[in-house]
């Protein structure tokens, strides 16, 4: 590993993603991301009897699956990374429990699936771990009962809100030759414009966005036209449109190379989400289905994974506090060199 | 980079952000909230009809507007016509039986003492509490000014 320029980290021996897997359900498999993920339930409590149970399932479920598709076994994992929204990270704890993995817990809102492959990705560079697995989740019914309304109460949502993801991601990295590979990334910075308003996520995740990827390209000394494709978390279609102009402020034109998970994963015409998708589910899900699936076929070569949070509570957003946000940028590369 | 000032932001993602569509929201809420009304009125002319006396119809009309609006909450689809009717499905009492059967659903998962019967009132709550206190304010002020 080095250091690049003032925020940046460069692995010299890329950690390669030996194996990734994705879940979602109902309303994702609606959407056009449905062939490309793995487990499609259209039982929303994925067996279980309540939601936070449900979410933990597709944790397990996912992480089983990736674990398959890489033809390892929960022995072969020195070290697993993951987190999830619900408090103290329940929906990781109980999920993963049965796994007997090395865990730590990790919590970036809905920027936790950059964090946890950040921390994989180091942990595999340096020879901590010979494989390393970065999980992450979120469940739409369980996100609303503890941050919103409960799912039955009669209310209309704002345009600018955005819909939870169920959905789940999981990818396992080791060292080896098979592409793709995580080359490099920027560790963000917490990012206040004054945001308030809960039902605008998009607005207050932007500005970090913004940041991180501007303070990547001066690090790196590239601009947008070095990738195939800048690919943002959640910050759905109000959240890319102040990204662009943020951007051009310092005269990056992301509007042709950039992509929002949040706007990947549903038809914002057809299935009624307001501004697109959230939650950690969200860029979990896309990027471990879309985006590594059209990097292993060839597809995309060049990417970067630019996942975003908004870091409030309940509690925060009762006492009128801003809303931070942060991101996380992973660069993600076929090439090894 | 350069960073733009709290202002100059709140200002972008006003321009950014889609409002609310009240030329169609509002008449929908009109119609929907209108629509409740006329079957309540519909109850108590049934009640009336059945030969019990004005106030007893009222009451009775009342609790059955309750009884279908939490049976509708209970069947998944009350969210429905709210999605659709907005503050026409709020406002009348049917909006307070929905606020009040939907956490009840929705916190059975962690027991029927701390879940249900602590979150039933998540948010109906606030209206009891400022309904009871703002009736006793009115009362005093009408016992006070012997209205």
């Amino acid at each position: 590993m080095q250091r690049l320029g003032k925020n940046t980290i460069k692995f010299n021996h890329p950690p390669s993603v030996i194996g990734f897997a994705s879940i979602a359900s109902k309303k994702e498999s609606e959407g056009p991301m449905a062939q490309y993920i793995d487990i499609l339930s259209k039982d929303p409590m994925f067996g279980q009897q309540t939601w936070e149970k449900a979410e933990s399932q597709m944790q397990r479920d996912v992480a089983l699956k990736a674990l398959e598709k890489a033809k390892l076994s929960p022995g072969n994992i020195d070290c697993l990374f993951a987190g999830d929204l619900l408090n103290q990270c329940i929906g990781s704890h109980y999920g993963l429990l049965e796994l007997g993995i090395p865990f730590m817990g990790l919590y970036s809102a809905c920027a936790t699936m950059a964090e946890s492959l950040i921390s994989a990705a180091v942990f595999v560079e340096s020879k901590a771990a010979d494989h390393a697995m970065a999980v992450t989740s979120s469940h739409f019914c369980s996100a609303e009962k503890q941050y919103r309304f409960p799912l039955e109460y009669g209310g209309q949502r704002t345009p600018t809100s955005q819909w939870t993801v169920t959905g789940a991601g999981a990818a396992i990295l080791g060292h080896g030759d098979v592409p793709p590979f995580v080359k490099a990334m920027t560790i963000g910075t917490i990012k206040d414009k004054g945001i308030k308003d809960v039902n605008n996520m998009g607005a207050a995740m932007a500005p970090a966005a913004a940041l991180t990827i501007g303070q990547y390209f001066e690090d790196t000394v590239t601009n947008e036209d070095n990738f195939d494709l800048i690919v943002t978390g959640d910050l759905a279609h109000v959240g890319s449109q102040l990204l662009y102009e943020l951007m051009e402020q310092d005269r990056y034109d992301l509007r042709g190379k950039h992509a929002d998970c949040g706007m990947l994963i549903y038809d914002r015409e057809t299935q009624d989400v307001c501004a697109g998708g959230s939650g950690c589910g969200c860029a979990a899900t896309v990027l471990c289905s879309y985006i590594l699936n059209s990097m292993k076929s060839g597809k995309l070569n060049e990417v970067l994974f630019v996942a975003t949070g908004a870091l409030m509570s309940p509690t925060s957003l009762q006492q009128k506090q801003n809303i931070p946000g942060i991101a996380h940028l992973i660069h993600l590369s076929t090439r090894k060199e | 980079m350069s960073d733009i000032t709290n202002n100059d932001y709140d200002i972008l993602v006003k321009k950014q952000s889609p409002t609310t569509k009240s030329y169609k929201t509002i008449p929908l809420a009109f119609i929907t909230g209108g629509l409740i009304c006329a079957l309540g009125q519909a109850f108590i002319n049934f009640y009336l009809s059945m030969g019990v006396n004005k106030d007893t119809a009222f009451t009775a009309a009342s609790i059955t507007l309750i009884l279908l609006a939490t049976l509708a909450t209970g069947l998944n689809f009350y969210d429905n016509i709210a999605k659709f009717g907005g503050a026409g499905t709020l406002v009348p009492i049917t909006g307070f039986a929905n606020a009040i059967t939907a956490p009840a659903l929705e916190f059975k998962s962690e027991g029927y003492i701390l879940g249900l019967g602590a979150k039933l009132f998540a948010i109906a709550g606030p209206v009891i509490v400022y309904g009871i206190a703002s009736g006793i304010l009115y009362g005093l002020a009408a016992y006070v000014l012997k209205l």
